[in-house]
């Protein structure tokens, strides 16, 4: 036992070497990453909203949305997009934790007239060739304009119109659930939504 | 002569895939694209080269008795090197491989290479040792990916190849496809090796 001062001094050395490493990539990585990030972020929103001239990455309001099974706040960002100062729309992600396997990310824009202007899958791990349809455009594409009040929103086999996918009911009905839901937030909480709180800069 | 033995081994006598069966998780996991298996092939190879560069430098310095942790550190450092990076400059990569970045952590073709090779050769022979075995890995995981791809979304390297009318095999995509896809191989790579013999 007695060369374990010698372990320990060579395991500590190695270690520190890492982490002196480490934190020098992590610092050169660091303004990259968040660029990438915002980049992201950014093409997710110009994809669901109509045309702005904002930035609505940095014009947003925060509102929270029930708790979540910790028991910590869900919070929902609201990205607002704006043209010449005008609200155009608003984007906003609504989570289906009904998937067919795992959370199904959704970015929604909503026009100020409370239909969506269009829909960007942002996260899922649904079977490829089967519920990954719901990425493709022709999926997507049905939900344009559609609102609340013009639109039944359940999938056809439940009797409303949204078509499901050949072979994967479960995904879509999963999307049309999570989106109405959003949806109906939004209306309730609309008057703090549009507010002019954080306005753009 | 001997380091370019050491590098021409991992291509094919000493493959990891075909030859070693070492790191199915990835092989079996990422191939469902050309491009996907040629990211974490090549990867790997950079997290193999440099760990190797380093086990070799410090192999008389780390006392065999914690040299299992200490290999580990130095591949773990590595990796999470490899996964800033990435984040930072190839976004899409990076999202395709996901999960699988941090498990390069425990493929044993890495910790594998140190314990057998860094840890008892020159800096020299490991370099050549880690990008032979790097670049063994990588084609093996190019070919599976690219053989899955072809049949499962009829196309290579993202460009279609087949007419609209081509109906996929998706069963290539899913999981029992790198199954069969590397069984297959296996099985074509050994007919010619029984035959050359």
């Amino acid at each position: 036992m007695k060369d374990i001062g010698r372990l320990l001094i060579a395991l500590t050395l190695i270690a520190a070497g890492a982490g002196l490493i480490l934190s020098l990539v992590e610092g050169v990585t660091r303004e990259p990453i968040k660029e990438q990030r915002r980049i992201q972020m950014l093409k997710a929103l110009s994809a669901v909203l109509p045309e702005f001239d904002n930035s609505p990455d940095t014009d947003t309001v925060t509102l929270e949305n029930g708790v979540d099974k910790k028991g910590k706040p869900i919070q929902v960002i609201f990205y607002r997009g704006r043209k010449a100062e005008e609200l155009v729309g608003t984007a906003f992600k609504v989570i289906a934790p009904d998937g067919y396997s795992g959370n199904i990310e959704v970015m929604v824009g909503v026009k100020p007239d409370e239909t969506l202007q269009a829909i960007e899958i942002l996260a899922h791990a649904e079977t490829p060739g089967l519920g990954s349809k719901i990425t493709e455009t022709g999926f997507k594409d049905m939900f344009k304009n559609k609102g609340l009040d013009n639109a039944d929103w359940r999938v056809k086999k439940d009797g409303g119109e949204f078509d499901q996918i050949t072979g994967a009911t479960i995904s879509p009905r999963a999307i049309v659930g999570a989106i109405s839901k959003g949806l109906t937030f939004y209306r309730e909480h609309k008057q703090e939504i549009v507010a002019a709180q954080g306005a753009a800069k | 002569m001997s380091l370019i033995q050491d590098f021409s081994k991992g291509i094919w006598k000493e493959n990891a895939v075909f030859k070693l069966l070492l790191g199915m998780c990835p092989v079996l996991a990422v191939t469902t694209s050309a491009e996907n298996g040629l990211g974490m092939g090549l990867a790997t190879t950079f997290v193999l080269v440099c760990s190797n560069i380093v086990v070799a430098l410090l192999r008389k310095l780390i006392p065999s008795k914690v040299r299992i942790p200490a290999f580990i550190i130095v591949i773990a450092s590595f990796v999470t090197v490899v996964q800033l990076s990435m984040e930072a400059w190839v976004y899409d990569l990076y999202q395709a491989l996901g999960i699988f970045i941090p498990l390069i952590v425990v493929n044993c073709l890495i910790l594998g290479r140190a314990e057998a090779f860094a840890s008892k050769n020159p800096v020299s022979r490991a370099i050549f040792d880690g990008f032979g075995m790097g670049l063994g890995f990588t084609l093996a995981l190019f070919i599976l990916g690219a053989v899955r791809e072809i049949f499962g979304s009829g196309a290579l390297l993202g460009y279609t190849l087949f007419g609209a009318g081509y109906q996929p095999m998706l069963l290539m995509i899913l999981p029992p496809g790198a199954f069969i896809t590397l069984g297959l191989l296996l099985a074509a790579m050994n007919k010619y090796e029984a035959r050359r013999a």
